[in-house]
C-alpha cells in the first residue's frame, strides 16, 4: 500500500527532535493503549500484521496528526469492530463522542508463485511490484538493485498474514543498497540494508 | 454510516477513547486492568536497555560470547535471561569498528529488539527519522550531535521484517580492561540504536 506512513526517504521533514534518554510514554493513556494492544494480540483477536496494516489504513490527514499512541489506539479500535467484538456505535457511546477509524481493507496476496533461493554476495532485483494491501516493501526500494548480506529464517508472510490469506512462511534477506542507487545525487553516501521477504526479489 | 444512529461530531478524547476500549475488553473478559499493570512492570524494569549493555559488555571482555552474539543475537540473549517475543525470531547484532558505524531506524513504524535495547524512544517514532535517516544518514546523525569522519562508512538497517538488530558499540580505549558490570554503566540506549559513540567516563 503507498500510503502516507511509507516515509522512507520523504523529503521536507524538519530536525529529529533529539534527546538521550527521551521518553516512552508521556501519559497514562499511552501506556494502556500500549498494554491493550499487546493483550489482543495475546488473546489472538489479530496478529501484528493486521496490527501494522490497520495503523495503515489510517486517512492520511488524521495519520500525519495523530501521536504514536494514537495511532496505535486507533489500530486496535479498528480491528475490534471488524473482528466484530464492538460496534463503531458502541465505541462511540462509551467514549461519548466521535471515534475515527482506520479506512476499510483490501484483499491480500499469498506468495508469490516464483520464489528463488539467494545466497550471501548474490546481486538481486526488487520486483517493480504494485500491491494496494499490506506489505513490508518500503517503496524506496521498488524496482532497485541490491547485494543480499543475510537470510533470516522464515517468517509469515505480511501480504498474506495481514489480511487473513493462507501463505506459507518465508525467509527474508538482508540486502544491501547503495544510496546512490536508491537515490542518485540526492541522498547521503551510505549503505542501506532493507529485510526482504522471498516473494519479493528477482535475481538481479 | 446507518441513517438510524446519530453521528458524533465532537470528537472523543484520546483518553475517553482508550478507556472505551478498556471497557470492550473488560466486558470480553480480557482482563485489560490487569494487563496495563503488568505492562508497566515490564516496560520500567524488565524491557531496559542495561539489558543489551549487560551482552555488549560481556561481548567486549569475552571473545567467545561476542562470536556467539555476532552469530545468533536472540540464543545470546538468552543466555544472560533476557526473552524477545515470540514474533521477534531473530536477533542480528551488528558490530561497530572506527571505519564503520550501524545505525538502526524502522521507517514503516517503529519496530526496535524492545526488550533487549528498551522500547523506542519518541524520536525514534517521529516521522522526521523515519524520512531522513535512511537518505540523509550523515546528516541527520550530526544533527543529532554525532559528527563521524568522512572515513567512516554508515550502514543504515531498515527494520522491515520480524528481523531485529542491535548496534554493539565500540568499546572507548580508555576502558580496556574495565570489570565487566563498570562497562556494562556506559552502555546507553542511544548507542545500541546507533545514534551516539561511546566515551569512557
Amino acid at each position: 500500500m503507498d500510503g502516507i506512513h511509507d516515509l522512507g526517504g520523504r523529503q521536507g521533514f524538519g530536525t529529529v527532535q533529539y534527546g538521550r534518554d527521551a521518553a516512552v510514554f508521556h501519559e497514562e493513556w499511552e501506556r494502556k493503549a500500549n498494554a491493550l494492544y499487546g493483550l489482543a494480540v495475546r488473546h489472538g483477536v489479530f496478529n501484528m500484521d493486521e496490527y501494522r496494516h490497520a495503523i495503515e489504513r489510517m486517512s492520511p490527514r488524521h495519520y500525519m496528526s495523530a501521536s504514536y499512541y494514537e495511532r496505535t489506539l486507533t489500530s486496535l479500535a479498528t480491528l475490534l469492530v471488524e473482528k466484530g467484538l464492538v460496534t463503531r456505535e458502541e465505541l462511540e457511546h462509551l467514549a461519548g463522542g466521535a471515534f475515527p477509524l482506520s479506512g476499510p481493507s483490501t484483499p491480500g496476496r499469498s506468495n508469490a508463485a516464483d520464489r528463488h533461493q539467494f545466497k550471501k554476495g548474490d546481486r538481486v532485483r526488487v520486483r517493480n511490484d504494485f500491491f494496494g494491501g499490506h506489505i513490508r516493501l518500503p517503496a524506496y526500494i521498488r524496482g532497485k538493485q541490491g547485494v543480499v548480506v543475510h537470510e533470516t529464517p522464515a517468517y509469515p508472510f505480511p501480504d498474506a498474514h495481514a489480511h487473513g490469506v493462507h501463505a506459507a512462511d518465508e525467509p527474508t534477506f538482508d540486502v544491501a543498497f547503495r544510496t546512490e542507487d536508491l537515490w542518485p545525487n540526492a541522498s547521503d553516501s551510505a549503505i542501506v540494508h532493507v529485510g526482504v521477504f522471498q516473494s519479493y526479489l528477482l535475481p538481479a | 454510516m446507518s441513517q438510524n444512529h446519530p453521528i458524533a461530531t465532537e470528537q472523543a478524547s484520546v483518553i475517553k477513547r482508550i478507556e472505551a476500549i478498556e471497557s470492550v475488553m473488560n466486558a470480553q473478559g480480557m482482563e485489560p486492568a490487569a494487563a496495563i499493570e503488568k505492562a508497566r512492570h515490564t516496560a520500567d524494569e524488565a524491557w531496559v536497555p542495561a539489558n543489551g549493555a549487560r551482552m555488549v559488555a560481556k561481548a567486549w571482555t569475552d571473545s567467545a560470547y561476542r562470536t556467539r552474539l555476532l552469530a545468533d543475537g536472540k540464543a545470546a540473549a538468552a543466555e544472560l535471561g533476557f526473552e524477545m517475543p515470540p514474533h521477534h525470531r531473530y536477533l542480528v547484532a551488528l558490530e561497530n569498528t572506527p571505519n564503520l558505524h550501524n545505525v538502526i531506524v524502522c521507517t514503516l513504524c517503529s519496530c526496535t529488539a524492545f526488550t533487549i535495547i528498551g522500547l523506542p524512544p519518541d524520536w525514534y517514532k517521529d516521522l522526521e527519522y523515519r524520512a531522513r535517516a535512511v537518505r540523509e544518514s550523515r546528516t541527520v546523525l550530526k544533527e543529532m550531535g554525532l559528527e563521524l569522519p568522512a572515513t567512516t562508512e554508515i550502514k543504515v538497517w531498515d527494520t522491515t521484517t520480524d528481523t531485529r538488530y542491535m548496534v554493539i558499540p565500540q568499546q572507548p580505549a580508555e576502558t580496556i580492561g574495565w570489570p565487566e558490570d563498570k562497562l556494562a554503566g556506559i552502555v546507553t540506549k542511544e548507542s545500541m540504536i546507533g545514534v551516539e559513540r561511546l566515551m569512557g567516563s
